[in-house]
């Protein structure tokens, strides 16, 4: 799994980066952006899929990996 | 002593002689029907505006008013957020929906950029204030805000009855946000004069008004000057020097921001940890649970400004046009409800419930699109610090007179008076 900041889309509400901050770290000016590729390790794909769902502006992507 | 020509005027050369801008006629008196005739001012809606905003969800789905010269109020989410994203057709010129339109050769700039600017001036203005609210700036100003929370706690020993409000809440963000301007810290109540006038007036007469707003700006000068003559590691002296696409800024610029980091962080803040107080005093589960279980305060939090999202900000239309079927004119208002947006359950599930563990929470308490509130990393930290060191202090408390709870009217929601019953036999 893979998770990706649409920057175009991100207003810096920082939610991913409270809620998943093993996956997200704020910018400069507070936007959200991934960590290590957007790559999510095992144990974080329920953090990713929490920092999704709870993203106001709906500008995280999660990309599964093929099976 | 520093010369700075930007600032070498006096204030009256940056305000006209006369007030400016198209004034409608004042009208008051109760409400007949909240979808035809809403007021944010009427009783009702200060009383309890959830019912209201229920209501007119799914009757309407957009209520409408002739009031403060006619004004449209969107009820659903999407409305809400197809409203916030579309700054091509909707003005952010005023964000405080009252009775006098300001002129429209204030635009893009408005009175207080960023919130008061339309794209493109606002992305560059927004820019320039980003880093000193971004999270990493925020957390330096915690362990202050503790102390401060501390301070005002420890002067509540011995009380059976606070109010949590007016003794606790209120202080938090001025004195928060005097610190980061670098202004006096014996001028609160001078700062809380200041919101009320410009946030809860807004059915006074613009000669009422006018010379209020006037006060305001003589006083962000008189902080600007000392600042030129004592420059320090703050946020006046940072916009003083700031620059924006390679130019300082102009002088009402400067002063229209000062104007809104003073006003925007305050009552806003101050409702935010009022509600959640008010929430937890008549809710013994939640407010046990959090109390035992400390590791959900940032999640309850979440929800509690979901439920009770103290701000609605305003727009105004740009020209006439068919939205969604409403014939909507140049000028007319929009109320921008965020807290009607949090409740709707199209995107909520038991919209009207509280549940303070909830996981998916997509709420726009802060607002959505390029006017996400800038403060929102700072009015988060206070509203954490504030509810750690209270129920620290106080981990048993309720409601000590409900009838003499008071809540504020118009755009920004909270307790103004909230007497809590404090019960030290507990822990």
């Amino acid at each position: 799994m893979r998770v990706h900041v649409d920057q175009d889309l991100c207003q810096g509400h920082g939610r991913c980066y409270s809620l998943a901050p093993e996956l997200f770290e704020p910018d400069e000016i507070g936007n959200g952006v991934e960590l290590n590729a957007g790559v999510v390790p095992p144990d974080q794909e329920d953090a990713a899929r929490k920092a999704v769902l709870n993203c106001p502006e709906r500008a995280i992507v999660i990309e599964e990996d093929a099976l | 002593m520093t010369t700075d020509e930007r600032f070498a005027g006096t204030v009256e050369d940056q305000f006209p002689a006369e007030p400016r801008g198209v004034v409608n006629e004042i009208v008051e008196g109760p409400v007949s029907d909240y979808a035809t005739d809403f007021d944010h001012h009427g009783a009702e809606w200060v009383a309890d505006p959830y019912p209201i905003m229920d209501d007119l969800r799914d009757r309407c789905p957009v209520a409408h008013t002739d009031r403060y010269g006619g004004a449209w109020l969107p009820t659903r989410h999407d409305d809400v957020a197809a409203i916030a994203y579309d700054t091509e057709r909707f003005s952010s010129r005023s964000i405080i929906l009252g009775n006098t339109r300001p002129p429209l050769d204030i635009a893009p700039q408005g009175i207080a950029p960023p919130i008061s600017s339309d794209p493109p001036f606002h992305h560059g203005a927004r820019r320039v204030l980003l880093p000193a609210f971004a999270p990493q700036a925020i957390a330096k100003l915690e362990p202050g805000t503790r102390d401060y929370c501390n301070e005002l706690l420890d002067a509540l020993d011995g009380r059976d009855v606070v109010d949590a409000a007016v003794d606790f809440a209120q202080h938090i963000p001025v004195r928060v946000i005097a610190e980061m301007l670098g202004f006096p810290r014996e001028d609160a109540d001078l700062f809380r004069t200041f919101v009320h006038d410009v946030l809860e007036g807004v059915n006074d007469p613009l000669e009422v008004r006018f010379p209020k707003m006037v006060a305001l700006f003589e006083y962000l000068t008189a902080q600007i000057h000392d600042h030129l003559d004592n420059p320090r590691d703050d946020l006046t002296t940072y916009l003083i020097d700031a620059e924006m696409d390679g130019q300082k800024l102009s002088p009402d610029h400067i002063g229209g921001t000062m104007a809104l980091l003073l006003l925007a962080g305050i009552d806003t803040t101050w409702s935010a940890i009022g509600s959640s107080l008010w929430h937890l005093a008549r809710t013994p589960a939640d407010r046990e649970r959090v109390v035992a279980e400390p590791d959900l305060l940032p999640t309850a939090m979440e929800e509690l400004l979901r439920a009770y999202a103290p701000v609605t900000m305003a727009r105004l239309v740009k020209e006439d046009m068919d939205w969604n079927g409403c014939p909507m004119k140049a000028d007319d208002w929009i109320l921008l409800s965020f807290p009607a947006a949090n409740r709707d359950p199209e995107l909520f599930e038991a919209p009207d419930q509280v549940i303070i563990d909830r996981e998916v929470n997509r709420h726009s308490a802060f607002g959505l699109g390029v006017h996400r509130c800038l403060g929102s990393h700072l009015a988060r930290m206070e509203l954490r610090i504030a509810l750690e060191t209270w129920l620290a202090r106080f981990p048993d408390f309720s409601l000590a007179d409900p009838d003499a709870i008071t809540w504020s009217p118009g755009q920004v929601r909270g307790p103004r008076h909230l007497p809590l019953a404090i019960n030290r036999t507990a822990g």
